[in-house]
Formats: structure tokens, sequence, C-alpha cells
């Protein structure tokens, strides 16, 4: 499948994302790493899905799927008022310095993760932070949960309609134990 | 320029006019050995001088970078690709790339600075003589040049001994430059000390700009009350023919107002500015008119409200010469950097030159001698406004709803907005005769035109924009107060006391550029909210008008609402870019006035005092420039933190320090020489922040520094929990990585703050009197 940068001119060289063409795949992915984490940005209360916010989305996926949350600049005040606890929380800078290092045991100290998955950050933001673990992370997995094509990502949906994103995201929630 | 390769010291010689003692001569120039004060160790550092004190900084906020582009094109050797590890043809890694293009956009910061203090200097002195003395505040201001009294060593007194300054940073930033050419520099962490090289050299060069305006043009004099100035194109009146000037560079805008006045057309006409010109002209003419920033040169010349538009330098939208056509206003280029290729009339008789414009002959033209422009720009206006008559390229509302209907609802549009807005969305809503969701969009547009370049059908997305959010933009009557310059000594020494021992709890420089995420309004919450704490807020440039531009319940700005002095809430305009050195300055200036450490050549121990002990912090919320990196990285070398906006994270490169390693905290304390753990104060050197509460947060947070006392710590530490349990709902995580002593802990947070540190297993430390230098520990009496 071709993709294009949701952004014009966010053009990756050589290393492009590979186009998650349904969300089993993303799931078959997630079920696979040993220690993923969610890094859910400021966007999740600005995006809004057939009258639910896209915090709420995640907050189902999370519950279902287990994947630690760490919420990036306020959001974790968010989650809060909803009645969920993220694993952690820190800035978009922080958790992807962290990712970088090798040596970062991850939030829980125990091993670093080995796939990041990302949603809601401004997408520029977003773009840049996948940049730079494609380069410096070798080792590490990136998906994007967005419904814009992340080129800097392993893997990423392509650009989809806010129907097509709320669908990808409740069947995700769905394949997992604790979302049936 | 003279050389120094003649150095000649005479202690004492007789000759037959008299006796000579203690000269001490380089070819062209007299030494200065009337300052009392010795030379410090490294006057005019050169590229590696101050590279230890660099590594220091370096090795506890490494860089954390996220390459905007996988290649570099740099040789025709490349394209090469430097996906993830891979090497080009020279041997250069993406790390070093990266921090390549960070040494690029901070040369040509330092440059551009450096080049308009250049001209600035050059014009000055040709129109004042070279000994027109350097008054930045008369008896208040006896610093009158921190920046370049530390970096360099020289005390200057006249405009000529600005020269001299000027030339080591002319050389400095060759030399930055150059380690950019292929082959030349290979390690990541060398390119970025030679970024902080350009950025130390890019405060001089700024420094240099603003003394010597301040010195001739009546600029006002670090006057807390300086006058408040009308901003808004509400606040000009239309009816007259209006002078745009666009840039930063005030000599044309000078030649304008004097020939204005001098005609006797003051009240006959409105000269307005935007961008940093705007700023400069108001200091040297407070009937000038700022109308905004530099995103809005778009809106306001589509608008038709320029005559006629005068560009300088920096940041001037490089089709404005189209633009300006477009509503036939004639375009006057004015600065050698920014032609616009139009013919140079430099030479021409005035009044041929005014007859070609009117007439539409030449749609513009470029005139070098500031006094013509001003005869020009003055003349052309007069005549031209009756027959322009305001010609404006704005659609009206019942064509924006007949054009919406061609939309193909493609999305290119908004694939091309930095902004990401909703622009199918609105023109959908927009066809339909329903322009509220397109007048929505006037506070985030930054009116950079990318939407309308994109549109398969050309439609003048832009345009739509400020026409459905015209009522905003006429509605523009706000306040800015002139920018005051220099802080003053009598200032510093009131306030050094509570700022090093933390009871004033920080000074926050709000800076630069106005590419913020969603419109100017989060620049006036963040100043406001640090202003009723009670942190000494500071503001320059674009985001100094962004400041003025809301009111509070009463109505009144912030500028109305808190003083102009450098105290504890005030809220201070320091003034146009090049004035940013003031602010650096300011810190200098409690290490040197408050704490007597010696100033002259000094630049390593002085920064080690701010770095552990001034909570200045740099927010530059809508960052865009190279300047705006080069600033920054001045502040970094000082080892003051800087935090942009998230457009700011396109910097690439980021200087993070890691709370969560113990070990990268430690500093020496001057007194033992022991080690001691300080804790993450501050945390980060260069941070992108998503939101403006999360901008909040961490700004109390990083006015945190070793050298607080527990009284000081405390009043930093509520500050930083209140920001943080408002805006994140939860108590900050680290906070007992901030706890001292329990003197530390505020007392209405005790209980609860107690309970944290015995589950963190918190244990009680000293506080030292901190440095990172060995060479500051006092030796232990024996
Ligand atoms: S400078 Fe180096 S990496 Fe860049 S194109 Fe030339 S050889 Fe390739
Ligand atoms: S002009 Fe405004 S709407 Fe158009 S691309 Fe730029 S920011 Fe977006
Ligand atoms: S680019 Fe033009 S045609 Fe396409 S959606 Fe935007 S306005 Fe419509």
């Amino acid at each position: 499948m071709s993709c294009e940068p949701w952004q014009c001119a966010e053009i990756a060289a050589t290393k492009k994302a590979n186009a998650i063409t349904k969300p089993e795949v993303a799931v078959a992915m997630i079920k696979r790493a040993a220690r993923p984490i969610l890094v859910v940005g400021s966007n999740a209360t600005e995006r809004w899905m057939e009258g639910r916010q896209l915090i709420d989305y995640i907050i189902d996926f999370a519950k279902a799927s287990k994947v630690p949350v760490v919420a990036t600049a306020h959001m974790v005040g968010e989650f809060l008022k909803r009645g969920f606890e993220p694993a952690g929380f820190m800035s978009a800078m922080d958790i992807g310095n962290r990712l970088v290092d090798p040596t970062w045991q991850g939030l829980d100290g125990k091993g670093h993760p080995d796939l990041a998955l990302f949603v809601g950050l401004p997408y520029y933001m977003e773009a840049l932070i996948l940049s730079g673990l494609k380069h410096f992370a070798p080792d590490l997995k990136t998906i994007t949960l967005d419904n814009l094509y992340h080129p800097h990502a392993t893997w990423s949906y392509p650009n989809g309609t806010l129907e097509e994103w709320a669908s990808n995201l409740k069947v995700m929630t769905s394949k997992f134990e604790g979302g049936q | 320029m003279t050389t120094k390769n003649v150095h000649v010291k005479i202690d004492e010689m007789k000759t037959n006019t008299g006796l000579i003692k203690n000269l001490e001569l380089s070819i062209g120039k007299v030494v200065d050995e009337s300052w009392a004060e010795p030379m410090g160790p490294t006057p005019m550092p050169s590229l590696t001088t101050l590279r230890d004190w660099d590594m220091k900084l370096l090795n506890r906020y490494k860089p954390f970078y996220m390459p905007d582009c996988d290649l570099c094109c740099l040789c025709t050797y490349g394209k090469c690709d430097l996906t993830a590890g891979k090497r080009g043809a020279c041997g250069l890694d993406i790390g070093a790339q990266s921090s390549r293009i960070v040494l690029l956009a901070c040369s040509i910061g330092a440059a551009t600075h450096t080049g308009h203090a250049r001209h600035v200097v050059d014009h000055l002195i040709e129109k004042y003589g070279r000994r027109h003395p350097i008054d930045v505040g008369g008896l208040n201001v006896k610093v009158e040049a921190p920046v370049t009294r530390l970096v360099t060593g020289i005390r200057p007194e006249t405009l000529g001994d600005l020269e001299d300054v000027l030339e080591y940073c002319e050389a400095q930033i060759t030399h930055c430059l150059s380690a950019a050419h292929t082959g030349q520099e290979g390690n990541n962490l060398d390119f970025e000390s030679k970024a902080f090289h350009a950025g130390m050299i890019d405060q001089v060069g700024m420094e240099v700009a603003d003394i010597a305006q301040i010195s001739t043009l009546n600029f006002p004099k670090a006057d807390p009350e300086a006058p408040l100035i009308q901003m808004g194109i509400g606040t000009v009146d239309t009816s007259k023919p209006v002078i745009m000037c666009i840039g930063h560079n005030v000599v044309p805008s000078v030649g304008i107002i004097d020939y204005m006045k001098d005609s006797g057309l003051a009240d006959k006409m409105e000269v307005v500015g935007l961008c940093c010109t705007a700023f400069d002209n108001t200091r040297y003419y407070d009937r000038a008119k700022i109308v905004g920033p530099i995103s809005w040169q778009l809106r306001f010349v589509r608008g038709g409200f320029a005559d006629v538009v005068v560009l300088d330098e920096q940041c001037v939208r490089t089709d404005m010469f189209n633009e300006a056509e477009r509503v036939k206003a004639p375009v006057i280029a004015a600065s050698e950097k920014n032609c616009m290729g139009f013919k140079d009339r430099t030479n021409d008789p005035a009044d041929e030159i005014v007859a070609d414009l009117v007439s539409g002959k030449v749609p513009g033209v470029l005139i070098l001698d500031p006094d013509k422009v001003g005869e020009v720009a003055v003349k052309v206006a007069m005549q031209i406004a009756p027959i322009r008559k305001k010609m404006r390229v704005l659609p009206n509302i019942n064509e924006i709803v007949e054009l919406a209907k061609t939309c193909r609802q493609c999305n290119l549009c908004q694939r091309s907005c930095p902004q990401d807005l909703k622009i199918p969305a609105a023109l959908k809503a927009a066809s339909e005769g329903n322009i509220a969701p397109l007048t929505e969009l006037y506070e985030e547009c930054i009116g950079c035109g990318r939407c309308e370049e994109a549109c398969p059908v050309k439609l003048q997305i832009h345009s739509f924009i400020v026409k459905a959010g015209e009522r905003f933009m006429v509605e523009e009557t706000n306040l800015c107060r002139a920018g005051r310059g220099a802080v003053q000594d009598v200032e510093i020494r009131n306030v050094g006391s509570p700022i090093v021992l933390g009871e004033i709890p920080g000074i926050l420089a709000v800076v630069g550029c106005a590419n913020y995420p969603h419109g100017g309004k989060d620049v006036y919450d963040i100043c406001r909210e640090f202003a009723l704490r009670r942190y000494i807020v500071v503001t320059s440039g674009c985001s100094a008008m962004s400041a003025g531009s809301y009111k509070n319940e009463e109505g009144k700005t912030l500028y109305e609402e808190f003083p102009g002095s450098f105290e504890a809430g005030g809220v201070l305009n320091v003034g146009s870019c090049v004035a940013n050195s003031h602010i650096a300055g300011a810190a200098i200036k409690v290490a040197n006035i408050f704490a007597k450490r010696p100033l002259r050549g000094n630049y390593e121990e002085i920064a080690d005092y701010i770095h552990n002990r001034v909570g200045a912090v740099g927010l530059a919320w809508g960052a865009y420039s190279q300047k705006a990196a080069s600033i920054a990285a001045g502040f970094w070398r000082l080892g003051v933190p800087v935090l942009v906006g998230p457009h700011g994270s396109k910097y690439r490169r980021m200087l993070l320090g890691r709370e969560d390693k113990p070990e990268d905290w430690e500093v020496y304390d001057a007194r033992t020489g022991d080690k001691v753990n300080v804790g993450p104060a501050p945390e980060h050197l260069f941070q992108t922040v998503e939101t403006p509460q999360e901008a909040m947060a961490a700004i109390a947070k990083l006015c945190i520094r070793p050298n607080d006392t527990w009284k000081g710590r405390s009043i930093k530490l509520s500050h930083y929990i209140d920001l943080h349990k408002r805006h994140y709902g939860t108590m900050p995580p680290d906070i007992h990585l901030f706890v001292r002593t329990m003197a530390d802990v505020p007392m209405t947070m005790k209980d609860e703050i107690t309970a944290i540190l015995e589950a963190k297993g918190w244990k009680e430390t000293v506080i030292p009197d901190p440095t990172l230098l060995p060479r500051m520990i006092r030796k232990k009496k024996e």
C-alpha cells in the first residue's frame, strides 16, 4: 500500500513506516512485544470521534491491552479525572530521550521497552520523536495509533478518517482479552 | 579596520612634550588601562577556550537528536542517506549532522545580529563620530555592557570602541561557520560546543547593536517607566497615509520619522511597524505604532492598510514585493541584505524616485541611504494615499461563500498548514453560508500562506481567514511598553539577594517570535500567571507584543497591570531582538554587582555562578528563527535553561538532563571541596514543552537552583507544586529530589510531603556553596 505523510513535507528517506492495513496487524505486534509502552500526547482531549474524546478510546484500549501508558504534557490530569492512572507521565522529550538510552530500564525498572506506541501528539512533534527513535534506538519498534501516516515510525496506519480511526481503535481494543 | 600585530607597551617615557606613563598601544588603538578591574582568564575566547565548560554542561545535558531530515545534501558526494547509523561519504553520522545543523542555525543567527550591529555602528559613527559616548542609562547603569565586558574584556566607552568588539565577533562567527564545512569537525559534542560559542558571540553582537542605538537615538535608557505605546491596527488612523516598516533595523525608520517631523507632517500621517522594527521605532518616537508580530505581514498588507511598505532586514517575507504590488503599495527595500531584486536608486534624485513609485512605473526600489528612504517614503505615502484609497485584496463574505463552493475537499491545504488547521471543514461550512468556523481559524493562523500554495484551485485561503476574522483585527487596540533597554545597576542591587537566595522565585524571560501553536493568548496567560506569583517577568520581541495584546477583567493590558521595573511582580519589555542581550546582561550583573564576582574576561566563573544561583528561565513559546536559536545558545552557555513551544521541537535537538540518574547531579561545595548531590536543578538546558500547562509547571521547576536557601527553596517548591497540582491534577513525582532538609518543605504541605519523602527513602543532605569548577574550591585550612 502506498502511503503519504499527513503533513506533505514530512518525507522520509530510505526507511519509512510499513502500513498497517488492518488493526489486527498492530494487535499481533503488540501481543508479540515483551515490554510495550503507549505514549499519549496532548491531542488526546482535542480529538473527538463519534462524540467521544480520543482519550476515552485510549483508556479502553489501555485497560484491555494492559499496555502501560505514559502521558505527556499535562495529560496525566485528564486520565486521573477519568479514573485511570497511567503508569507514568513525563514530557514528550523526556520519554523520547529515555527510549534512545539502551540502559534505561523502563518505567518499572525491569527492562527497556521493545515496542513504543504513540498517539495524540501534535503531528510534527510526534514525527520528530519517531525520527529520533528511528535513528537512535535501533532495537526499538515504534507504532503510531494515529489516523495519520507517520513515515518515521516502524508501523503506521495510512491517513484515515475519524470514523476509520474510531473503528480501528475499537477493533484493537476488542482483540485483547480485557476488551471483549 | 585596524590590525593588532604591533603592540607597544611603555612604562615611562620622556619626550619633548612631556612625560608618558603606562601607555599601551596596539596599532591604531589605545588599550584602556584605566579600568581598575584586572583582566580575567579568558578575554576574547577562541573556538576552544571554553570547550571544557561546554563539555561540563553537555555531559549533564546530553543532546537528544530528532533529525528533521534523514539525508545530508551539503556537498557533491551526497546526497547521503544517514538513516539509523549509516555514515555519509565524508564519514559523518546523523548525530554529528544534526548538531552541525544546530551550529549552522546558531552561526546564521549570530551573523545576522552581528551584521545588524555592524551596520548600525558604522552608520551611527558616520553620523555621530567615533567618540560619541556610550550611555545606556546615565548614572543608573555603570556596567554599560555586561556581556561585552564578560566575553571580550573590553569596556566600551565610545562608539568607536564597539568596532573592536565587532571585529572580534566577526572573526569568531567566521570560525564557527567554517567548522561546518565538510570534513572539518566530526564529533557531535564539538559541534555543540561551537554552537554555544556562536550563541555567546551572538549575545555580544546584540548588545553592541542595542547600546549603540540607545546611546545615540535617545531611546529609553533603562527606564522602568518607558512610555506605553499604542498597539494594534485599531489604533491606527487609517484615513491618513500609512507607512509600514517591516523588519529589525531602525536606521531607515529614523530617516522616515525625522523627515516626517521636519516637514511638519507628524499629525498628517502614521508610521507603523511590524516585528522588531516596530519596537525600535517606538523607542525612537513614541507616537509610532506597533501593529503586530512577524506573522501578521500578509494580514496587514492584503488588508490594504499600508500605503508604502518599507523593508529593512530579518524576518521579512521574501514575497513581500509581490504581495505589496497586489494592493498597489510601493515597496522601498532599505537594506543591503534584502534588496528584493529592485534597482538600486540610492544615487537618484528623491523626486524622480517618488514620481516613479507614485505613477506605478516601478513597483519598488532599493535605497541604501536612510535619509533618502525617509524623504521618498514620506512623499510617496502622501501622494499615493489618495490614489490607492487603501486598496485591498480581501474578498467580501459573499465572494468567500461562492469561492468556497469550488473547494474540492482534497485536504492539501490542511496537510500543508503548519498548524494543521481544519481548513476544508471551514470551507465546507462557508460554502453553506456559515463563516464561523473560518473565523475560528483567525487566532491560530500564523499567516504563512502555505495553504494557498498547496490549493489546486488556487483559493486565497489566508485572505478568507483574515476577512472572516476582520472584526478582531480592526478592534485590536492594545498597549505595549516601549522597550526600556538595560536593567539598572540599582535594580540589580535591590533584587540580587532575593534572587540568589531564591526568595524571588525566578526570572522568566518570555522572548522570541510568534510561531505559536494556538495564538498569542498563551503568552499573555503565562506572563500574567508568573507576574501574579511575583516572579520577575521580562519580555522582548514579538512575545512582548503578544504579552500586551490581551486585557484583564478591568480592561488593562499586562503593561498597565504590572510595574515595568526589574522587581518581583514586574513585567518589563526590554525591547527588540537585539535588546535580548539585556536579559543575559541582567543575570551577569547579578553575579558582578550583587555578588562582586569579577566580570572582565571571566566567562566560566560567571556562567558557573549564574547556572548554580540565578533562577532564570527563558521561554520562547513561538521561536521560529535561526536568530532565536542563537539567542537560546547564548543562554545555554551561561547555563540558563530555555524552553520552546511545540514548534521549537523542529530545532531538532534538545539538551536534556536525566533526573533519574543521581550521578549526573553532583556539584562541588566550594567551601570544602566535597561533592554534593544537588538534584536536577535545573533539570534541562533546552526542552520543548507541548502545552501551556506543561510550560507553567516546567518554568516553576526550572527556576530551582542548588544555591537556594531553605526559605527560597520552599517558596519555589510551593509554586512548582501548586502549578503542577493545578495543571496535572497530582503532586509532582520528583518532589523528593528537590528537598534537601525538612526546612525546604513548604509549611502548608508538610504532612503530604513528609509521607512522600518517607516512601521514597529520602535522606537529608546539605546546602552547598555550589560550583562545577574545581578551581573555585577554596582550600580547606589545615
Ligand atoms: S557533507 Fe558528508 S554527509 Fe553531507 S553530502 Fe557531503 S559527504 Fe554526504
Ligand atoms: S496561512 Fe494560516 S491557515 Fe494557511 S497554512 Fe499558514 S497557518 Fe495554516
Ligand atoms: S487545498 Fe483547496 S481545494 Fe483542497 S481542500 Fe483545501 S481549499 Fe479545498
